[in-house]
């Protein structure tokens, strides 16, 4: 079942032209990953999907219904939840408080408190602290951690691995298919492009707004992934 | 007999029951690239603070060049020769990037007009951002983001350099150029203390490499013996394949 469905969609920045006719279908149980370079329009996707900026035209859907026109807060309740870049966390509330305001719209599933302190095992003992007290990849996990108490059905993770140290990093890959075995499905960003074929059932490879490549990592050619993601006239420098 | 650069004497940090510094003690000694890896939370970028002047530990002695610093405020700290950069660079988006790095050649190094003017250029083209001093820095992508970061550190004329995450998020090739500028500064004589989870960006530039953990020094020494360290394994890298992977 195609739990998101991206079809044709623009999205603009003023007068600039951030997207150009995106296109993705995410199903249940898959992990999706997008690449690009810096500036290539991956987080201005991810938040078009979030609903926090607009598509100026195509179509999103989600669980097979129209989500285009629908607002942040509202696509939240519809199934989807942002972890956004630069993880964003309400400073003045403590790691637990901050927890709970992703459950604020939160949907029947596997996802709270208790579940979310079993994958990252050293917050309990942190729950009550402040999270400007937080090292920046605590907070990204605290962020992660919010996204999921909403019991999402499409996670989208907006560089995932920034910030985080490489053994937390597995940690949150390895939890992928815990995650997506509950039937949710992830679309994440993710800079190390070797870790995002290594992950991803999918790999989507943006420039300049546009989609380069996209498959199955085992059908990618390396060097097609290189020219797709450098564009072919700068070889990767 | 030359002082060293850095020093650090059993410095102690804790935030309530938290501890993020316990009984520190490191030396860097000048023109030395030192990057510390460590698990989150485990206290690297509150040693930053701790050593440009954000925080006073709660006990132990800074001392740059041999003197004692730690009370000084951050502002006289940047004035003895600390820059330092941040995690998330938060320029003058409004400023150019020329007037960013003004800022700090005048406010943190003390300059005057012409010579504040000299250095801030100078900077510019020493981190690649010659092309376009005079954009508003608001304007600019995530590598000249992360190259402005160092500018302005490097506008306070630092003696010694901390450098705070800034090849997070940048793809290969863009951390290849910033090693290349990191490297360069080195040879210029910088002093150069790098925290980094960008395990192959330290592979190329440092000397030197420590893990730090519960706000400790769980390993110090050669980069490659470091990574090789079973509790450095078991602490940061995790287990099968990303040693490999770093080393290679």
């Amino acid at each position: 079942m195609t739990l998101l469905r991206i079809d044709a969609i623009d999205v603009h920045h003023g007068l600039l032209r951030a997207i150009t006719g995106f296109s993705v279908a995410v199903d249940e149980g898959e992990v999706v990953s997008v690449i690009g370079a810096n500036g290539a329009g991956k987080s201005t996707l991810m938040r078009a999907v979030a609903g926090s900026i607009p598509v100026s035209s195509g179509r999103v859907e989600v669980n097979g219904d129209d989500v285009t026109r629908l607002r942040a807060h509202q696509r939240i309740a519809r199934g989807v939840a942002l972890v956004p870049e630069g993880r964003k966390l309400f400073p003045s509330l403590t790691l637990e408080e901050n927890l709970l305001t992703g459950a604020y719209r939160r949907r029947p599933g596997p996802w709270d408190l208790d579940t979310v302190y079993d994958m990252f095992g050293w917050m309990p003992d942190r729950r009550n602290q402040n999270s400007r007290l937080l090292s920046g990849g605590e907070q990204q996990a605290v962020a992660i951690g919010r996204a999921l108490m909403s019991n999402p059905d499409i996670l989208l993770i907006d560089e995932l691995s920034l910030g985080l140290a490489p053994i937390v990093v597995k940690q949150i890959y390895a939890s992928f298919q815990q995650i997506v075995v509950n039937g949710c499905a992830i679309l994440f960003v993710e800079q190390d492009v070797s870790q995002a074929l290594a992950i991803a059932d999918e790999v989507v490879c943006l420039l300049e707004g546009r989609t380069m490549l996209a498959g199955r990592p085992a059908d990618l050619d390396p060097s097609d992934v290189e020219s797709a993601y450098f564009g072919a006239t700068t070889g990767g420098h | 007999m030359t002082a060293p650069r850095l020093e650090l004497r059993d410095l102690s940090k804790r935030f309530g029951s938290v501890i993020v510094a316990d009984g520190l003690s490191l030396t860097v000694p000048p023109n030395q690239a030192l990057g510390i890896v460590g698990p989150n939370g485990a206290g690297k970028s509150t040693l930053f603070a701790m050593i440009s002047g954000e925080l006073n530990p709660d006990r132990g002695t800074v001392l740059l060049d041999g003197v004692d610093v730690t009370r000084h405020r951050a502002d006289v700290r940047a004035a003895h020769g600390i820059g330092r950069t941040f995690q998330i660079p938060r320029p003058f988006e409004g400023m150019t990037v020329f007037e960013n790095v003004l800022v700090y050649a005048t406010a943190a190094a003390g300059l005057r007009k012409a010579e504040a003017y000299r250095l801030a250029a100078a900077t510019l083209e020493r981190c690649g951002l010659g092309d376009v001093a005079n954009r508003p820095a608001g304007a600019l992508g995530l590598l000249n983001r992360k190259r402005l970061e160092v500018a302005r550190a490097l506008g306070s004329n630092p003696q010694l350099l901390l450098l705070d995450e800034v090849a997070g998020g940048l793809t290969d090739p863009e951390v290849a150029l910033l090693v290349d500028l990191v490297n360069g500064l080195k040879a210029e004589g910088l002093t150069v203390v790098w925290i980094e989870h960008v395990v192959h960006a330290l592979l190329a530039s440092v000397d030197r490499l420590a893990c730090l953990a519960g706000g400790r020094l769980v390993a110090d020494g050669d980069p490659d013996d470091v990574l090789k360290d079973p509790s450095v394994r078991d602490l940061y890298l995790g287990h099968a394949g990303v040693l490999e992977e770093d080393l290679q």
